[in-house]
């Protein structure tokens, strides 16, 4: 099997699994409890918590474990809109954020909050003058992915919490979940206040993942209760979840640092292969992640793609998993000006550090066979 | 054009005499240390400069590891190119380009090595005219830049600097000795701890606890502090002193207003023993003066005389908000603050002595003889050593 699905989530790394695993039979105390069994649950948790903050260069008490990214960016979103609206209720996203950033923002225009969604220009960025001209004395929040999970086009994080300086009113979060271990992520000194991330994108468990918040900044909290994760998230702690997310954290550090330039090698040879292809159009740019690649096969439905490789044992998706049983056309991609004929055949082929040379040969001549059979077929 | 290389720059250092070379041999080997993560770096000196070269790594984690090395005065990131005027210009351009959060530049040339052709004022010219050429959103100011471009032609090489990044400053740790701390666990002795660190001392650690008056997570707290200083400091030995027989019996043999001064008596008589079996030069605490009823002038002279070692009291002079405000940037506040009963919480009398005198104390405590309980103390005292990953916490190290 040669799995380029890894955007919609990634093997476990299992040494990631055996340290669950370990936790949940060894530490299975309540951190909070008074007693000594408890306090060790407490004290590999802090341990956890000690080395997620190293790895992002940041505190640990502005680390919040979550259940993952659509928490993590329900909380940031919710949290400060919540907290925050008597200082206003204009929040600014973009048109191409996650399901779980835009369907919140939506959500909160029923509780009477106004939300600018900022177009992007072909290459699925976002202009930054845009956000200065939408930023209004009620704006409390702004919302930009760094990495977009269906194309890969890259935001330009820095450049926008620099231009945000002059507008202390205003937090700024971002959604790395497909951004950390692939695109530098810096969360210290950078006028960044919130961060999401995902552990079962980088080799972690389903159920975990984290939310950076800035010391300093409030939130409403989702769940209410024993106040655990500093009160932002009360709810006894996921501690074999949480040891085990920030292995796969750091497993992922190690590949970035070691791995990164092969990864960027493999994206340019895919990119490549398909672009000498006929009948194949590529909605991705060349500058993006190095791990996501959109195309397009007009008058092929995707879905019919999809199966036909599984069949040859290649996995890839269309858009995103999120939104991918909604067979229309890709949000996303209609937002970066592609046509909706364009916009319905969208493939997503995602990369890891797993994935090999061997792999994208294969891929790029089955993906080839299929489409040239299917499109006979058709014809 | 990437910087490739961060400047070290030791202010007070220069100004030792003779022994200069022990500092900055010392200096380097705390960096190695330091840097122990990053394996792909490597720290050079030549010439009166310390450097680490990058080798492709991110600069902006070394830079927040290097800013808490005591000894380093400040730090620039830098840049180095062949003397050539085009990628001398090459250089200085890439050097503005990654300055965030700048907007106005100067550029300042020092042409050590004479035999470059273009003097420095006529460079500065050349290099200015070139970096507003090809930069949009820059511009000169002479007086206040939000960064100086630093361009230095030596004889090899030029090196080119931007932004000057403040560090820790102080001496470096290993070069002056060792002194003993009392670390209760709250928020003044780690701070002590840190002050004399900044000043080249070595810390060992005392800390007394009386199971099970005070729990395990005391104990831990006490841990987890040292572990936070070891940050500054590398490896830290802490010698946990079990207290609660002698605190049991002063607390029953003196009166209850008078109980606290005694016990720090004892406490520094436990300690002196400690430094005489380790030779260690002097005792600190984290004693700021009126703070509480054991920090008056008063009660400080009588508790001093029991030792002739020097008593050292990095926060004499700091008012308590001072002593927060450092603790909270050195890391040790949020574990200081957990609310879990030390020996010196757990008896505390309602109306401790304000104005003890050395009479009245001898007295006092002419009736009891302390000194088996304190040589059975010393006797069983446990001795852990914090490294940046200790014994304890290696089982962790397994599952992170």
């Amino acid at each position: 099997m040669i799995y380029l699905d890894n955007s919609a989530t990634t093997k476990p790394d299992p040494t990631v699994v055996a340290s669950f695993k370990q936790v949940s039979e060894r530490f299975f105390g309540n951190p909070s409890s008074i007693h000594e069994f408890g306090g060790e649950a407490e004290q590999l948790q802090n341990r956890a918590r000690e080395q997620a903050a190293n790895i992002l260069h940041v505190k640990p008490s502005e680390i919040v474990f979550t259940s993952g990214g659509t928490e993590g960016n329900n909380l940031a979103i919710k949290g400060i809109a919540l907290k925050h609206q008597k200082r206003g209720k204009h929040i600014i996203t973009s048109a191409v954020e996650h399901a779980s950033v835009y369907e919140t923002c939506k959500s909160l225009e029923d509780l009477g909050f106004s939300i600018t969604y900022l177009p992007v220009d072909s290459n699925g960025v976002i202009d930054i003058e845009q956000i200065e001209k939408a930023i209004t004395d009620e704006t409390i929040l702004i919302s930009i992915m760094y990495v977009n999970n269906e194309i890969g086009s890259i935001q330009p994080i820095y450049d926008i919490s620099k231009r945000l300086e002059k507008y202390p009113k205003s937090y700024f979060h971002v959604d790395a979940v497909q951004a950390f271990g692939k695109v530098p992520l810096y969360l210290n000194n950078k006028g960044i206040d919130l961060c999401t991330l995902s552990g079962h994108k980088i080799n972690g468990l389903k159920g975990t993942g984290l939310l950076y918040v800035k010391e300093g900044t409030s939130l409403y909290p989702l769940f209410h209760g024993g106040n655990q994760e500093f009160g932002f998230r009360s709810g006894t702690e996921n501690v074999a979840g949480n040891v085990s997310f920030v292995r796969a954290l750091r497993l992922m550090k190690e590949k970035e640092q070691i791995q990164l330039k092969q990864l960027k090698a493999l994206y340019e040879k895919l990119y490549q292969g398909l672009e000498k292809l006929d009948n194949v159009k590529i909605n991705s740019s060349i500058e993006g992640a190095p791990h996501i690649l959109n195309v397009s096969v007009p008058g092929l439905k995707p879905e019919v793609v999809i199966h036909a490789l599984y069949e040859k044992g290649i996995i890839i998706s269309t858009q995103s998993a999120c939104s991918s049983k909604q067979f229309d056309k890709s949000r996303v991609l209609s937002a970066c000006r592609v046509s909706d004929e364009l916009a319905s055949s969208g493939l997503r082929i995602s990369l890891s550090y797993e994935t090999t040379k061997n792999d994208i040969d294969t891929f790029v001549d089955v993906f080839n066979e299929a489409i040239t059979h299917l499109k006979d077929i058709l014809e | 054009m990437q910087y490739d290389h961060i400047l070290i720059r030791y202010g007070e250092l220069g100004l030792k005499g003779k022994n200069i070379k022990q500092f900055i041999v010392q200096l380097q080997k705390n960096i190695q240390e330091a840097l122990k993560e990053f394996p792909s770096t490597r720290v050079t000196r030549s010439q009166g400069r310390m450097f680490v070269v990058l080798n492709g790594q991110d600069p902006e984690p070394i830079i927040e590891k290097c800013k808490t090395i005591f000894g380093i005065y400040s730090l620039s990131l830098a840049i180095k190119v062949n003397n050539e005027i085009e990628t001398i210009k090459a250089g200085a351009l890439a050097a503005l380009k990654q300055s965030e959060y700048a907007h106005t530049f100067k550029v300042s040339v020092r042409r050590a090595n004479k035999a470059f052709p273009i003097g420095s004022q006529e460079m500065n010219r050349v290099l200015g005219a070139h970096l507003l050429k090809k930069t949009s959103d820059f511009t000169v100011n002479v007086h206040e830049p939000d960064v100086e471009i630093k361009v230095e032609i030596r004889e090899k090489a030029t090196y080119i600097t931007s932004t000057v990044i403040r560090a820790a400053g102080g001496l470096p740790v290993g070069t002056g000795g060792k002194t003993l701390l009392l670390l209760s666990g709250g928020i003044d002795s780690p701070v002590a701890g840190y002050l004399i660190m900044k000043r080249g001392v070595e810390l060992e650690m005392i800390h007394f606890h009386s199971p099970p008056f005070t729990s395990e997570r005391a104990k831990q707290k006490v841990l987890d502090l040292t572990k936070v200083l070891t940050e500054y400091g590398g490896s830290i030995k802490i010698h946990l002193v079990p207290f609660t027989k002698l605190q049991q019996e002063i607390f029953k043999s003196i009166p209850e207003r008078y109980a606290m001064t005694v016990m720090r008596r004892v406490m520094l008589q436990v300690s002196e023993k400690v430094c005489q079996k380790n030779n260690i030069l002097a005792i600190a605490t984290g004693e700021s003066l009126g703070q509480v009823a054991s920090q008056t002038l008063a009660s400080m002279n009588v508790i001093n005389e029991v030792t002739n070692l020097p008593v050292i009291r990095p926060l004499v002079g700091l008012d308590k908000e001072e002593i927060i405000s450092y603790s909270k940037e050195i890391g040790t506040y949020d574990i200081s603050v957990k609310p879990y009963e030390d020996c010196c919480t757990i008896f505390v009398p309602k109306s401790p002595v304000t104005n003890p005198t050395r009479e009245k104390v001898n007295y006092l405590e002419s009736n009891t003889d302390f000194s088996t309980f304190i040589d059975e103390a010393v006797e069983n005292i446990e001795e852990i050593t914090i490294r940046n990953s200790t014994i304890l916490e290696e089982s962790f190290d397994d599952l992170l």
